[in-house]
């Protein structure tokens, strides 16, 4: 049986070579001598090439039909467009029933008001009323159009050149609406790749203006100068190559969520050190810091040139509506077209920009008003210095006076319930309208929360010393 | 759809790669000069990058006088534009002491309440006594006011909903709310020209966005279709909620969203409707109650309307109505109403008169003769234009009415001519328009007098024939006139 096999191997070796060897051992193609071994080589040759030709297995695709597609879509279930109602949701505001100067009417009786930034006294002020209501019978209400549509006044166009004229800058741009102005300025000029470095503790409109950009955003901690200049450091060591790249500071001059203030001389030092540009929200401190109540700048003795953009909301002390920005020439022209809360919305009405106007003329002959609002703040705090259970968090001369729990309860929640109920009993057993916090679920800044008094020229001592009072007294029955 | 005729298509990108082409040559020239002198930014990267304003400079600036013109009196029928001049060029323009006397077909006036009312205005004078300008405060401060709780009430009665919540201004009220509503996870589905505070809104609230062709409910429900069978975009999980966003009246179009049949796709597929009746609100409808009205809508089936007071109403802010629990939701964390500064007080009397006007309640008709008027003003002036041969946009009944011109040229020299006859009027170009679609927009108002739309109309017609935009060719004249000639002979 074996040696069958093996002769049988043998055989078929010996025909195989035979073939290869025969005929074609004379063939001499291109110089090469035609061995049997070439037609192997050959073969193998075309194996690799059908081979390689082949497709990679894909599975076979099958898109969805029509059938499925409908099935699919009476199955899905959407969640409900809000989520259930919970009883804190419910909690009703005050309803006021005269003008928010402070003293006001709350379900008739006559209340102390520390809710309404009303910092120079001038809501009821004769002389705002008198131009409001001239303005009221030229113009009408509103504007009816946005500015690049006939609905810019003469009236905008004084204002702009009047808030230029207080505050010495080339230019000023208005916007409708105060909360608008950061985020239609910011996105204007910071896009995709550029880099900003903003405070952790700014208010929403500048947060959604840092988030519509688009840009690289990095926080530094809320007032700290030391973690503003080691974020700066690290981001130069990084990024030292491009030309093209904008960088920018965005500060807040008064924190609307904590009072602080600022330090705008260390800030400009070291954005003119890493070459950065400064963004500035000057809500709060216009008409308030200062000597003559120019803002910031003024406060620190810096010139107004080395800030790039200020912006302000006029809601605060100037007791009008909407909001500005100002700067040199070239950057606010270059929000005229561009700025989305300027160009696609309608123009503030006419009376509000007169009100402006005569608030400013007020504040700059007027310098006492500001001199009382600083006794003012000195004297609550005075008052508030020993109370227990919550400590002062904001600067002491910032017109926001900010009182922060001492001991948190564990959760924001409720912490926000607490203080609630603290202001709702400072209503009803003293007549006192004070700010606790509310914080919506977008907003991103985890400062703490804790009870606002808004500090006005026209309280009285005796209102200063009925509102410490009266918090000493419920923070001491709440909290401890 | 607007199909642009080839030969004015081939005119208009050559006009524009003539501005371009001189545009970039100025640039380079001005690059040259500059060589020699230095720059003044010591290491700062430039604020606005070349080719970011290379638009404003070159091409914009050309045209800047018709853009922005400074009026000295009430925004009414007739209004005082300032005439402005140019030392340089048209690069910045100075006011001067002098105005003409325009009729005014630019503003947002559809009832007639941007200027005195004798109704209104004493009302409005007196809470600014009471009230003050303003209240410092936010809405939950102390920001509300027995007016403001009046108002909200108010326009929930008027737009047909349980409740409402107002801010102080339209735009932010989309850019605030939206956000609240939708987030990760959820998907919006916006007509592709709606306006620019809705896109703002829907970037900011961090949703996938899908767009379906203008007004075409067709493709809104395959959009529908494949959104929901395919679900989030690579983990293919299903969606969380998804919201459709439309506009009443579409003001760069003038037309009339096609709301029961978007409203009936999504309730099929379980979508939420969001409505923005900026311009629709007070200026449609028997009663002005806006395009749920006019097309027979019930206001249940949308879930959230939306709406502006700054055109009907001649004041200023924005508006939610809806459901009283989603309103109490939206009062307990919308952003606009916890950190903002509440609306004006004298605004919200304002509106709240209007709206009594409006329904009668002030004890005349003045408000049925007001939406009577405007009505018939908006059909007169529509079948009027198309007759003379011009291309004019949007559905009867809109009080908005787009006229095509195309070519950059003739932006200016249309807006111009008209100065010259006193006539004010709008002009659009990109990029609020896309580029090859410029037009003049014309905004009908119930103050117009059949005198006042006659003018215009020959104002508008010799300016045209200046300047060459009657595309289509004009209706052939009455046989009655000619019958009168006869008689007179």
């Amino acid at each position: 049986m074996d040696t069958n096999l093996v002769e049988m191997f043998r055989a078929s070796l010996n025909w195989v070579t035979m073939i290869l060897d025969a005929p074609s051992a004379r063939v001499v193609l291109f110089g090469v001598r035609i061995q049997g071994h070439i037609f192997v080589e050959v073969l193998l040759g075309f194996v690799i090439v059908f081979l390689l030709s082949q497709k990679s297995y894909k599975p076979p695709q099958r898109p969805l039909t029509e059938q499925e597609i409908d099935e699919l879509c009476d199955e899905w279930v959407p969640e409900p467009l809000i989520p259930p109602i919970t009883e804190d949701m419910r909690h009703e505001p005050p309803v006021l029933e005269s003008a928010a100067g402070p003293h006001t009417t709350v379900d008739g009786k006559d209340v102390v008001n520390f809710a309404s930034a009303n910092y120079l006294g001038l809501i009821g002020h004769e002389k705002l009323l008198e131009s409001c209501t001239s303005a009221l019978e030229k113009y009408g209400v509103g504007s009816c159009g946005p500015r690049g549509f006939y609905g810019t006044i003469d009236v905008h166009l004084d204002c702009e050149t009047r808030i230029s004229k207080f505050l010495g800058t080339p230019d000023t741009i208005l916007y409708s609406y105060g909360l608008s102005t950061m985020f239609s300025t910011i996105p204007c000029f910071c896009k995709r790749g550029d880099i900003i470095v903003a405070d952790e503790g700014v208010h929403w409109g500048i947060q959604n203006g840092l988030q519509l950009s688009r840009s690289t955003i990095i926080y530094f901690k809320h007032n700290d100068m030391d973690s503003l200049r080691s974020t700066l450091e690290k981001i130069m060591t990084k990024n030292k190559r491009s030309k093209n790249l904008r960088r920018y500071i965005v500060a807040e001059a008064v924190y609307q969520n904590s009072g602080q203030i600022a330090p705008l001389d260390e800030i400009v030092k070291l954005k003119e050190k890493y070459r950065f540009r400064v963004i500035l929200d000057e809500s709060n401190s216009l008409g308030v810091l200062g000597r003559s109540g120019r803002g910031l700048a003024e406060h620190h003795g810096v010139p107004i040139e080395k800030i790039d953009v200020v912006t302000a909301a006029m809601g605060h002390a100037l007791a009008t509506e909407g909001g500005f920005c100002t700067g040199n020439a070239r950057i606010i022209d270059y929000q005229r077209l561009s700025s989305s809360g300027y160009v696609f919305s309608a123009s503030l009405p006419p009376y509000l920009a007169s009100a402006a106007i005569t608030a400013i003329d007020v504040i700059d002959q007027n310098p006492d008003l500001l001199v009382k609002m600083k006794q003012n703040i000195a004297l609550l705090w005075k008052g508030l210095s020993d109370i227990k259970g919550m400590s002062l968090g904001s600067d002491p001369e910032s017109p926001i006076v900010f009182l922060k729990l001492e001991k948190s309860t564990g959760s924001t929640k409720d912490d926000l319930l607490l203080l609630e109920k603290m202001a709702d009993r400072a209503l009803k057993e003293d007549s006192l309208l004070v700010v606790s916090s509310k914080k919506s679920f977008l907003d991103k800044c985890r400062l703490p929360v804790g009870i606002k008094l808004f500090v006005s020229a026209g309280h009285s001592d005796s209102d200063l010393i009925k509102a410490s009072e009266s918090l000493k007294r419920l923070a001491s029955e709440l909290l401890l | 759809m607007i199909t642009i005729p080839y030969l004015t298509a081939v005119s208009t990108y050559f006009s524009y790669g003539l501005l371009f082409a001189f545009g970039q040559l100025r640039d380079y020239s001005r690059l040259i000069f500059d060589w020699w002198t230095t720059s003044d930014l010591h290491g700062y990267a430039p604020i606005c990058l070349a080719h970011e304003d290379f638009y404003i400079r070159r091409l914009y600036h050309r045209i800047q006088d018709c853009f922005g013109r400074p009026i000295s009196s009430a925004p009414d029928a007739w209004v005082d534009v300032v005439e402005r001049f140019s030392n340089d060029n048209n690069k910045t323009l100075k006011r001067t002491t002098k105005s003409t006397r325009c009729l005014n077909l630019g503003s947002y006036n559809y009832l007639g309440f941007g200027s005195y009312d004798e109704f209104c205005t004493p009302l409005v004078i007196e809470s600014l006594k009471k009230f003050s300008p303003s209240t410092c405060s936010s809405r939950v401060d102390a920001g509300t006011t027995s007016v403001h709780a009046e108002l909200e009430e108010c326009v929930a009665n008027y737009v047909g909903k349980p409740a409402a919540i107002v801010t102080g201004m339209g735009y932010a009220t989309n850019s605030a709310i939206i956000p609240v509503l939708i987030g990760k996870g959820g998907l919006i589905i916006s007509d592709s020209l709606n306006h620019t505070s809705i896109v703002n809104g829907a970037r900011g609230s961090g949703a996938t966005i899908r767009v379906f062709q203008h007004n075409t409910p067709a493709h809104l429900e395959r959009v529908l279709k494949e959104q929901i069978a395919e679900g989030q975009p690579r983990t293919h999980r299903p969606w969380k909620k998804i919201m459709v966003v439309v506009e009443g009246i579409y003001s760069m179009e003038g037309e009339i969203c096609q709301l029961p049949e978007i409203v009936s796709i999504c309730k099929k597929y379980k979508a939420y409707v969001y409505l923005d009746e900026a311009h629709s609100i007070g200026a449609i409808g028997k009663t002005g109650r806006g395009v749920c009205e006019l097309l027979g809508v019930d206001t249940a089936d949308v879930d959230i309307m939306m709406g502006t007071f700054t055109k009907s109403f001649g004041a200023c802010g924005g508006y939610i109505a809806g459901s009283k629990d989603l309103i109490q939701y939206l009062k307990y964390h919308c952003p606009a109403h916890l950190y903002a500064t509440s609306i004006s007080t004298p605004s919200a009397q304002q509106i709240i008169s209007a709206i009594q006007v409006i329904l009668g309640e002030d004890g005349s008709n003045r408000g049925a003769q007001k939406l009577a008027r405007i009505r018939e003003n908006s059909n007169f002036f529509r079948a009027e234009l198309q007759k003379m041969g011009f291309e004019v946009l949007g559905d009867n009944d809109s009080p908005v009415m787009p006229i095509m011109l195309y070519n950059p040229a003739k932006i200016p020299a249309f807006s111009r001519e008209c100065l010259r006859e006193n006539v004010a009027v709008v002009v659009v170009g990109f990029p609020a328009t896309p580029l090859l679609l410029a037009r003049a927009r014309i905004c009908i108002s119930a103050s117009h007098s059949r005198e006042d739309l006659l003018k215009a109309l020959k104002v508008i017609s010799k300016a045209g024939d200046l300047t060459g935009i009657k595309y289509f060719p004009a209706a052939p004249k009455k046989q009655e006139e000619e019958k009168g000639t006869i008689k007179l002979d």
